[in-house]
């Protein structure tokens, strides 16, 4: 298991979906992916994505500043 | 039937490939949706750019889409492949810089590109014929088919019963018995099998689910081209288009001026990119200006800043443009009248 980071702050969705979803594809289940992000709108579409292809969300926070969003998901099977 | 089939869905997150998906499901296909990402999708979050829309719920309605369908979504980039596509498309525009019948095509052909590498059998659609007035008539419904190389392998469930067999019919892959005849321009047959479904909940796109219909997005697109002088744009261009007001004071120069909050901080992320302006002594919007501007230039694109700005009727405002390295010059200017500001100049 293996502990990776997405920056796609600045991005709007689906950008943040697609880069997610495309670094996903070169992780192993089990690992987890921190996607650092400013579009409010990645807090309701990363999960949902995660839900439709089977992984899981362990964590979504909005940073201090109000800006910047950290989703953690595990890579699913 | 001889075996479960699996067919990629064309998801835009509308009722009718929503629609079409569920008559597959029905019949028992394994089906996975695919969505292409051309840059000129109109997504909630590219409206949510400007705050008074943030109270709406934000949502990818096609993930949301695939999320009630219980399928799989790969939602793939198509930006930089897109561009030849609405650059020179071979059937022409539609009535703005829509480029709709080779738009569909490509989205096919590319549909068909993954169902060859992803070892599936065919694709579906939420086409209707006589729905829209480029892509989907009786007659362009099979250039697409043919044009893209996809031929019998595309089946469009909604109107199926109205169109040649398709090789899933053919294959006994499905029935076309329980395919639909729907035709024409009304949604009263849609939202009645939407009902039958239980879907009470969807997206209604009023003018398509693309920019590239709306006619003032088309002409800042035709602007931008005309000033370059060939056809070509690049992803941040596409996105810049969608916001602020857009101002050619001289053919030389533009300027962007944000329209409220939400804009001006999408916009500060291209302070680095482009000279800006913003109102010091009052408070006012942030102004991007895209071209050479001469030292008038600036004069006369702070005195449109200070227009846009709280200090509008004020005699003098204080406005800074700064250049992209941070380098930051003061302009007392009074702000431009009305009588000094014409309509053309807006874009």
């Amino acid at each position: 298991m293996s502990k990776h980071t997405l920056d796609v702050t600045g991005q709007l969705c689906p950008i943040p979906v697609i880069r997610t979803q495309n670094q996903a594809k070169k992780l192993a289940p089990g690992d987890i992916l921190e996607v650092l992000c400013t579009d409010p709108g990645a807090i309701n579409d990363i999960p949902a994505w995660c839900r439709i292809n089977g992984h899981t969300v362990a964590s979504s926070e909005t940073k201090e500043d109000g800006n910047l969003i950290v989703i953690t998901l595990t890579i699913g099977e | 039937m001889t075996k479960q089939a699996k067919a990629v869905a064309l998801i835009s997150g509308g009722l009718d490939s929503m629609l079409a998906v569920r008559v597959m499901q029905e019949q028992g296909i394994h089906v996975e949706g695919i969505n292409f990402f051309t840059g000129f999708c109109v997504e909630g979050h590219t409206h949510a750019i400007r705050k008074q829309d943030q109270k709406k719920q934000k949502r990818n309605n096609a993930l949301w889409v695939a999320e009630q369908l219980g399928i799989k979504l790969h939602i793939i980039d198509v930006i930089d492949e897109y561009k030849d596509v609405l650059i020179n498309p071979k059937h022409g525009y539609g009535a703005n810089l829509n480029p709709c019948l080779d738009c569909k095509t490509f989205m096919v052909q590319k549909a068909l590109e993954w169902v060859k590498e992803n070892d599936f059998d065919f694709i579906i659609t939420g086409e209707v014929v006589g729905q829209r007035p480029m892509s989907q008539r009786k007659d362009t419904m099979p250039v697409v088919a043919r044009e893209s190389g996809a031929g019998g392998l595309l089946l469009r469930p909604l109107s199926g019963k109205n169109l040649p067999a398709t090789i899933p019919e053919q294959e006994g892959w499905i029935e076309r018995d329980k395919l639909y005849d729907f035709s024409g321009r009304s949604r009263k047959p849609q939202m009645a099998l939407a009902k039958q479904f239980g879907f009470d909940d969807y997206a209604q796109p009023a003018g398509g689910c693309c920019f590239l219909t709306d006619e003032s997005y088309s002409k800042k697109l035709v602007d931008l081209w005309q000033v370059q002088g060939h056809k070509d744009y690049e992803f941040d261009d596409v996105m810049l288009l969608k916001v602020g007001r857009h101002i050619r004071p001289r053919p030389n120069f533009k300027l962007i001026i944000g329209r409220e909050e939400g804009e001006n901080r999408f916009m500060e992320g291209y302070k680095k990119r482009f000279p800006y302006l913003y109102c010091k002594s009052h408070p006012g919007p942030l102004v991007l200006a895209d071209g050479e501007l001469n030292q008038d230039d600036i004069e006369l694109a702070a005195r449109i800043t200070a227009r846009f700005g709280k200090g509008r009727n004020a005699a003098e405002v204080v406005v800074h443009f700064v250049t992209p390295d941070g380098a930051e010059t003061p302009y007392s200017v009074a702000p431009l009248s009305s009588d000094d500001f014409p309509q053309e100049w807006y874009i």
